[in-house]
């Protein structure tokens, strides 16, 4: 289907957080985005683990993922918005 | 916890407060806020997600000279259509520099007068194209920013390891922070804040752009690319502006790093030096370009393909040679460069104007048939615009919506490209 190939294919050029499934060579890792495996280049970001995430760009991971953060500034969005419905009850 | 950066609800929540705030900053400037999006990802997700729409009124969304295709000048589009020309060789890019429109021809058209002109998604399978073809001549487009420079940089370096003798890079790789310097320098640019491209700082980190608020006194933050990211950023950054604090902020935390990927800065200066390059809209930047070293020179196509020029502008060093106006005189010239008639792309990259207002726009410029690159590629401008605000006339009617959360919601779910 077009549609589904374009959208993956997008996902590994912009950028969409991978998850690694496996390391089969230093350099290099199998990700997973949206069910679709795909071998990329770990020449930028050093060692990884299957488990971890990484954003990836044109076949290549430009970063690991610090899903902590991501979690922390959720939590602050969570506390805001209950607040407000606190207050407005 | 990925999907949660995509939930529909929290989006619909968030845009709320990101309203009421833009709200409460419109009424105190007694105009609507002007932002700039850097980056072209950003100006596909803030058109895709129906986010441009939501907020128009208090907030004007400007797009910036972030899509590494439309910034790519007409005399490099030239210069690749004339490699695409040379027996033997094949041109592998991007697919969107594909249908970008030189004066005469475009990639697209000499592949169906027989040329060679292979779509990759990496340089790494450019890479395996000439490892897999030893009689092609393959050259690779290396266009792109920071955060494709180094993976350009980790192909060359593969190449030298395999000692590949038909492989070659046409860098036209340019550096955000000096356009952004040019950008705020030429002192025509209104806008009160800057969203910054969380991927190119993903590898310089945040502080490489901290001149932004510390020179020109204007915000900064650096935003990711799902719908929380975004609109949790242009919070931050509504805040920022309200207090009158010019910081730049690293709002992509889980990603970015505030000195950024050292591996991948280091790998773009191994293999890259930077110097003056050319940008449409721009003229020539200084210090804006990377160029492949001369350790690497049999992999650097200009120096390969020497002579190989389009007709009109012959000689090797294309890139570096100073054509328009530099930045340094001021103004913008578009020098020799053959810009396409009544495209006013390069007015658009300065976040002069928006698609609309351009003459061509929707009637001899779409996606079917583009005038310009901020058409063709699916990080311009013009293309976005045309995708997702010209064919919404919902979007009014949803901005005037009390609440705004219904329409907000379902705008927020497809951001799902
Ligand atoms: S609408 Fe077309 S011609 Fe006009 S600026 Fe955009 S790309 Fe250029």
């Amino acid at each position: 289907m077009q549609f589904k190939k374009r959208r993956t294919v997008a996902a590994m050029c912009l950028g969409i957080p991978a998850m690694v499934v496996e390391v089969p060579e230093k350099q290099w890792a199998v990700i997973e985005v949206e069910g679709v495996r795909r071998k990329v280049g770990l020449h930028l970001v050093g060692e990884v683990a299957p488990g971890d995430y990484l954003m990836v760009h044109a076949g290549f991971a430009v970063e690991k993922l610090e899903l902590a953060e991501a979690e922390a500034r959720l939590a602050i969005w969570k506390e805001l918005l209950d607040f407000e419905r606190a207050e407005e009850a | 916890m990925l999907k949660r950066l995509n939930d529909p609800q929290l989006g619909r929540e968030m845009i709320r407060k990101v309203r009421e705030r833009a709200a409460r900053l419109t009424e105190r400037l007694g105009r609507a806020v002007t932002l700039m999006e850097v980056c072209g990802t950003h100006t596909m997700a803030v058109s895709g997600t129906g986010l441009r729409g939501l907020l128009s009124g208090l907030v004007e969304l400007r797009s910036g000279p972030g899509c590494p295709v439309c910034v790519t000048p007409a005399r490099d589009i030239e210069q690749i259509i004339a490699f695409a020309r040379l027996s033997g060789v094949t041109v592998a890019t991007f697919g969107d520099m594909v249908r970008v429109p030189g004066a005469q021809s475009s990639l697209e058209r000499e592949r169906a007068g027989g040329a060679r002109v292979q779509i990759v998604y990496s340089p790494a399978d450019a890479l395996q194209l000439a490892r897999d073809n030893p009689r092609w001549e393959v050259i690779f487009i290396g266009v792109g920013f920071e955060t494709t420079a180094p993976l350009a940089a980790v192909s060359i370096k593969q190449a030298a390891e395999l000692g590949l003798t038909n492989f070659s890079i046409y860098s036209v790789h340019k550096l955000v922070p000096p356009v952004m310097g040019a950008l705020l320098g030429a002192g025509d640019l209104k806008v009160d804040g800057f969203i910054l491209p969380g991927h190119v700082c993903a590898v310089t980190g945040s502080r490489a752009f901290a001149f932004i608020g510390e020179e020109y006194g204007i915000p900064a933050v650096v935003a990711g690319f799902t719908p929380v990211d975004i609109l949790d950023a242009l919070y931050v950054l509504l805040d920022l502006i309200q207090a009158g604090d010019h910081r730049v902020v690293n709002g992509y935390r889980w990603v970015v790093r505030d000195d950024g990927n050292l591996k991948a800065q280091r790998a773009i200066t191994d293999c890259f030096y930077t110097g003056d390059a050319a940008w449409r809209g721009f003229g020539v930047v200084e210090g804006s370009g990377l160029f492949i070293r001369d350790q690497y020179a049999q992999y650097d196509a200009t120096q390969k393909f020497a002579g190989a020029g389009p007709a009109s502008v012959a000689g090797p060093g294309l890139a570096t040679e100073r054509v328009g106006k530099s930045t340094t005189t001021g103004g913008f010239g578009t020098g020799d460069f053959l810009e396409p008639r009544g495209c006013r792309c390069g007015e658009l990259l300065r976040g002069l104007i928006t698609p609309p207002d351009c003459a061509l726009f929707g009637g001899k410029c779409t996606p079917a048939s583009p005038a310009g690159p901020c058409m063709v590629s699916s990080e311009g401008a013009c293309a976005a615009y045309y995708r997702y605000v010209t064919n919404q006339p919902r979007l009014p009617g949803v901005v005037n919506a009390n609440s705004g959360a219904a329409g907000s919601g379902a705008g927020c779910r497809k951001v799902e490209l």
